[in-house]
């Protein structure tokens, strides 16, 4: 698979040709089977509102859906995403975005969980339906293509946003289907992951726990929920990282007592949400993205700066597409979380 | 001279022309505005020089017999794939896997490669040399069945105390090696290499094969390395001929 992120740290609002760039020279990464966008700051006119991306099979799976949705939200305005159906996309499914208030505004810790509930509702139709996104500011266009097939289809060059994640998949073990396209978003998180989870399984059970229905047969899904759970504990990013990809115990044993009881207790807590296998993830969260590799680093992953503007990608090349002359370039260690905000006047630093 | 202007060019197209104009007697190839392109020089053999101005792509210079290829840039992952001869001098850095399952020729980098470097190196008759400007990742020589890796660690201060992890390699630094030598500037804690590799000291003014790789670095890349002429370098070599022939044995 392929993945780039971009952020301007400035908070510039950049249209989503940059990234698909990006993706587009790195094609032969993909095989067609799926591709996707997450853009951040997309909604600055509707940004109190969760705007639920949808994908539906047809007008019966539409209606089913709206009324799920309308258990826990009040519908604000509605529209059609606009699409080019044109080619290979005479036949896509009918995508739909909702701009929704919780019904229950009182509770505000509430919200979390109208969402979780909400979406793992949706989901449960899959593949008759599924949700691209759902959170505040956001969106989630994707689908079977090649990455700039998707751009072109989504009309990516139409919207603007201070940060953008991209994937191209080149699915091996699970089916290439429009819902099994990254990113996968839940909450204010979206991510994209170049890899395979062989602790599918284990994370799954663990989730499921805490109300988590995995329906999407893709192992990435159980990547977003972990991160949205961990999230939700409050965890910091560093934290989260350090929980998604903890350092091996024989590193722990030479680290200093305090930092070695930090990643026992970590470990004792989430160890059922360590990620086996080999991964690289970019995770776009409101104002940042955080980009990690497996802690044995069996993906790549490339970082650039230019002024206020950050690139992560799979290969160099698609951050020189974009941008021939960075500051820096530099591939990101295993295990070590590349966290970087918008606002931030500093350079990027490594968790 | 021919020069090749590979901006936005596929790499089938760009790969098809090198070989076309390799096949046609041209000895002397200029690759302008390469960005990614996978699979350059693969597989190509003879005496033709190469000169990339970009960012190689992918696995350059794969199974490649021969040729001189030159990178003014950074070459992405694969640099050298299990090369078998002629040599690839990168005036930037190297992605990970540089040098996987090389068995012959040479690969200058002048800056820092990434993680798996040198990983299943063996020698034919002529030895595999992979010499690292900078530092590198993980896994540096796992595996490693013959040739030889210097890492000079020309941009990176080494610290002082006796326990404290040598920066230019990372951890499971020639776990599984059984053939070949690394030599690596300064001294390695115990605890960074497993058993069934030992190590000694040298400087390569007492080590003429070493010195010999660092003045050819040297000359490649236009630097003056004599001040590493007397530097410390850590030699590690497997122990014995079979050192592993016991690893999964219980009986004892």
């Amino acid at each position: 698979c392929a993945v780039a992120g971009f952020l301007s740290k400035a908070g510039k609002r950049v249209s989503g040709r940059t990234i698909a760039e990006m993706m587009t020279v790195m094609h032969d990464r993909s095989n067609g089977l799926g591709a996707g966008y997450a853009v951040y700051g997309l909604y600055p006119e509707y940004r109190q509102a969760y705007a639920f991306h949808l994908i539906l099979a047809d007008g019966r799976t539409w209606a089913e859906v709206e009324k799920i949705l309308r258990q826990n939200f009040k519908i604000c305005e509605q529209q059609e995403i606009p699409v080019r159906r044109t080619g290979r996309y005479k036949k896509a499914p009918l995508l739909w975005c909702y701009f929704c208030e919780p019904l229950r505004l009182d509770r505000e810790k509430d919200s979390d969980e109208l969402l979780l509930a909400t979406v793992m509702g949706i989901n449960r139709l899959a593949p008759r339906a599924s949700v691209m996104s759902c959170g505040q500011d956001l969106g989630v266009f994707k689908g079977v293509g090649y990455p700039e097939e998707i751009a072109e289809f989504y009309r990516l060059d139409q919207y603007r946003g201070y940060s953008w994640i991209g994937h191209g998949r080149f699915p091996t073990n699970t089916p290439g289907w429009w819902g099994g396209a990254h990113p996968f978003s839940i909450g204010e998180i979206a991510v994209v992951h170049n890899g395979e989870l062989s602790s599918y399984g284990t994370n799954k059970s663990v989730l499921e726990n805490y109300g988590y229905e995995l329906s999407l047969r893709t192992d990435t899904e159980v990547m977003a929920y972990a991160i949205h759970y961990l999230r939700r504990q409050n965890l910091s990013w560093s934290m989260v990282a350090k929980v998604l990809a903890p350092p091996h115990w024989a590193e722990v044993e030479r680290m200093t007592a305090l930092e070695r009881e930090l990643y026992t207790v970590l470990r004792r807590t989430y160890g059922g949400l360590l990620m086996n296998g080999p991964f690289s993830i970019i995770v776009g969260f409101p104002g940042g993205l955080m980009a990690l590799n497996d802690r044995l680093k069996l993906r790549s992953l490339v970082a650039g700066v230019s002024g206020a503007d950050l690139y992560v990608a799979s290969e160099e090349a698609a951050i020189r597409q974009v941008c021939p002359r960075p500051e820096e370039v530099w591939p990101l260690p295993a295990g070590e979380a590349l966290i970087c905000r918008a606002g931030e006047a500093s350079a990027c630093h490594v968790a | 001279m021919k020069i090749i202007a590979c901006q936005g060019l596929p790499y089938r197209e760009l790969n098809r022309e090198v070989r076309r104009l390799v096949a046609a007697g041209e000895d002397r190839l200029w690759l302008r505005g390469v960005n990614g392109q996978r699979y350059i020089a693969a597989g190509l053999t003879g005496r033709v020089q190469l000169r990339i101005e970009g960012t190689a792509g992918n696995n350059l210079g794969a199974m490649m017999d021969g040729p001189a290829v030159y990178v003014d840039g950074n070459v992405q992952d694969g640099a050298g794939n299990t090369m078998s001869g002629g040599e690839i001098v990168v005036r930037g850095s190297a992605g990970d896997i540089a040098g996987y399952a090389m068995r012959g020729g040479r690969i200058f980098i002048q800056g820092d490669a990434g993680w798996r470097v040198g990983i299943h190196m063996k020698s034919r008759e002529e030895q595999a040399v992979l010499v690292i400007g900078g530092k590198a990742g993980d896994f540096l020589g796992e595996y490693m069945a013959g040739g030889t890796i210097v890492v000079l660690g020309l941009y990176q201060t080494l610290p002082r105390e006796a326990e404290a992890a040598n920066p230019l390699a990372g951890n499971y630094l020639a776990s599984g090696m059984h053939g070949g030598v690394i030599y690596l500037r300064g001294r390695i804690p115990a605890w960074q290499i497993r058993g069934q590799v030992q190590t000694s000291l040298t400087i390569p003014e007492e080590s003429p094969r070493l010195q010999t790789w660092i003045e050819q670095f040297a000359d490649r890349m236009g630097l003056d390395c004599s001040a590493l002429r007397r530097e410390t370098f850590t030699c590690l070599t497997p122990q014995g001929a079979r050192p592993y022939a016991h690893l999964y044995d219980h009986s004892a």
